[in-house]
């Protein structure tokens, strides 16, 4: 059965790591082709998150299980500012110039599930699932 | 219910825990394995039950479900129990068997026990019925998990086939060089507008499209979740080089879009999917020679 | 890791060849601007077939390399984008608008000779 595993962010080498391990682990898991390059480009952004506002963190792989669901669970995590409004940053997208803004949106769209808790001074915990089809 | 004051003293205590209570039934069940085993392969076989499997297959899996039984009555612990039911169901859904047949067992084995349990204590009406008090609702949960397990199971199963027969009717059309159609007929949901999404774009890079055209004239309407969708193909297959057509639109669906926010005006939308061809070929640079020039050569 | 840039004619040809750091996606920007300078290029293929993945810091990058070379005098395209990627790109929101995409080489520079004109894949 797939591995659990925590690849340490400390710098932009680290975000490729990350999402090259969760490649390989959601391809174990059977994960089709499409579905790896959206788990692997969530963890990109995920990790740059971490790596921009909290310099270190981690990225933690491991398998999920729901009754019959098989899945993956990325969680990101972090001892950073944290994120003050969290609402607004759900709401907020990519803009074309200036600020990228955490692209918290686009990551949940990525996945299928998606839950981030936070709090300012103590850091942040972003966890998404990707459910085999 | 009233106990007698003159009803006679037993080895145990008057009011049982039903951890005891359990115990002392697990223990009974064990003891009596073989022939309870027994007893309920020939129900099962009575019954008509399994037979896409043999006489042998049968008792080996009515050994495992019986030891998984007693061992979720002593721990209470499901986890091994869905464990075993997620396994048997891969095993035996390939065989045929079907639901009825599974609940079908899993209520034969509570019924057979049940009755060893009535032999054993119908001396003792107070203690038979909190032994059944005990009983009862952990064999439900077991009858309940195994059967849940099961349909789930068989549900995945039948998912895996829709899908698998979706990907085998590709829509995607080559009727020129570089130019593809992608014609959608009838109720899209979510998860078939994607699958069209990945075919077409395999399609464009597989046949070196330059030119897409998606024809919406056999779907009525889409819900705004999956005219984001058609955004997305239309934007995906851009990255991929191919300007993409769109023909077939109903008001409807032009509503769709303008309420979502698409700017129409950007969308390079033909009115039928004849236009929309011709529009494409006119991109690649063909000649389009009009219908009365052929007439005539013939 | 540095990315190979190929001079072909009046065009220049960046292809990746496997995943990209951020501050790896930085340099070539600035080698590429620099390398137009330098050669007078007139055009830009960066081919990204290779890229694990096109993330939001890669579509600015490459945003980034088209305003700077149009600057420059040079068209740029981005070539290579495979269907998963396509497909988490705009799932992720984003659009590479502005930036004119091709399926390969061959179309990139098939695009490149006939100028912005033809089957232009910019967003209008």
């Amino acid at each position: 059965m797939a591995d659990e595993a925590s690849v340490p962010i400390n710098s932009d080498a680290d975000i490729v790591a990350a999402r090259q391990k969760g490649r390989a682990l959601a391809a174990q898991m059977g994960f089709g082709s499409t579905d790896l390059t959206l788990i692997a480009t969530a963890i990109s952004e995920l990790a740059r998150n971490i790596v921009l506002y909290a310099r270190r963190g981690e990225i933690v792989l491991k398998p999920a299980e729901d009754g019959q669901r098989r899945g993956m669970i990325v969680i990101a995590r972090d001892e950073g500012p944290g994120i003050l409004d969290i609402p607004q940053a759900m709401q907020s997208g990519y803009s074309t110039s200036g600020n990228l803004g955490l692209g918290l949106p686009g990551v949940r769209r990525l996945m299928d599930e998606f839950e981030i808790v936070s709090e300012v001074g103590k850091g942040t915990i972003v966890t998404a699932k990707k459910w085999k089809r | 219910m009233d106990k007698p004051r003159d009803q006679p003293t037993m080895t145990k205590a008057p009011v049982e825990s039903t951890a005891a209570l359990l115990r002392e039934l697990v223990a009974h069940l064990r003891q009596n394995r073989t022939q309870l085993r027994e007893e309920w392969a020939r129900r099962i076989t009575e019954a008509k039950l399994l037979m896409a499997m043999t006489k042998e297959e049968i008792f080996a899996e009515a050994t495992s479900v019986y030891d998984n039984y007693v061992e979720v009555l002593e721990t209470g612990s499901v986890e091994a129990l869905e464990a075993y039911a997620r396994d048997l169901s891969e095993r035996i859904i390939p065989r045929g068997v079907e639901t009825r047949e599974v609940v079908g067992i899993v209520l034969l084995l509570r019924d057979v026990l049940a009755r060893s349990l009535f032999a054993k204590y119908q001396g003792d009406f107070t203690l038979l019925n909190r032994i059944l008090d005990a009983y009862e609702p952990a064999a439900n949960r077991i009858a309940n998990t195994v059967a849940v397990g099961f349909v789930q199971e068989r549900e995945r199963v039948i998912r895996q086939q829709q899908e698998a027969i979706r990907e085998l009717s590709t829509p995607v059309l080559q009727v020129r060089e570089r130019l593809l159609i992608l014609p959608i007929i009838g109720l899209i949901d979510p998860l078939r507008a994607r699958q069209l999404t990945e075919q077409l774009l395999r399609g464009i890079r597989t046949n070196r499209a330059k030119v897409v055209v998606i024809d919406l004239t056999g779907v009525a309407a889409m819900d705004s979740n999956v005219a984001n969708h058609l955004v997305q193909t239309v934007e995906a297959s851009r990255l991929l080089g191919a300007t993409v057509i769109v023909t077939g639109l109903s008001p409807e669906i032009a509503q769709t879009l303008v309420t979502i926010g698409v700017d129409l005006m950007k969308m390079n939308t033909v009115g039928d999917l004849q236009g929309g061809i011709e529009e494409a070929e006119r991109l690649l640079g063909y000649k389009v020679i009009p219908a009365v020039e052929t007439d005539q050569q013939t | 890791m540095e990315v190979p840039i190929l001079k072909q004619g009046q065009y220049l040809i960046a292809s990746i060849q496997a995943a990209l750091t951020d501050a790896d996606l930085v340099q070539l920007r600035d080698a590429l601007v620099q390398r137009v300078g330098k050669f007078r290029s007139r055009g830009v293929i960066v081919d990204v077939t290779a890229l694990d993945v096109i993330d939001s810091f890669a579509t600015r990058t490459l945003r980034d390399i088209t305003r700077m070379i149009k600057l420059r005098g040079a068209e740029t395209v981005i070539v290579g984008i495979q269907p998963e990627g396509a497909f988490s790109m705009v799932r992720l929101g984003l659009t590479l608008e502005g930036v004119a995409t091709a399926l390969d080489l061959e179309e990139g520079l098939a695009f490149l000779d006939r100028g912005t004109k033809g089957l232009g894949k910019e967003t209008r």
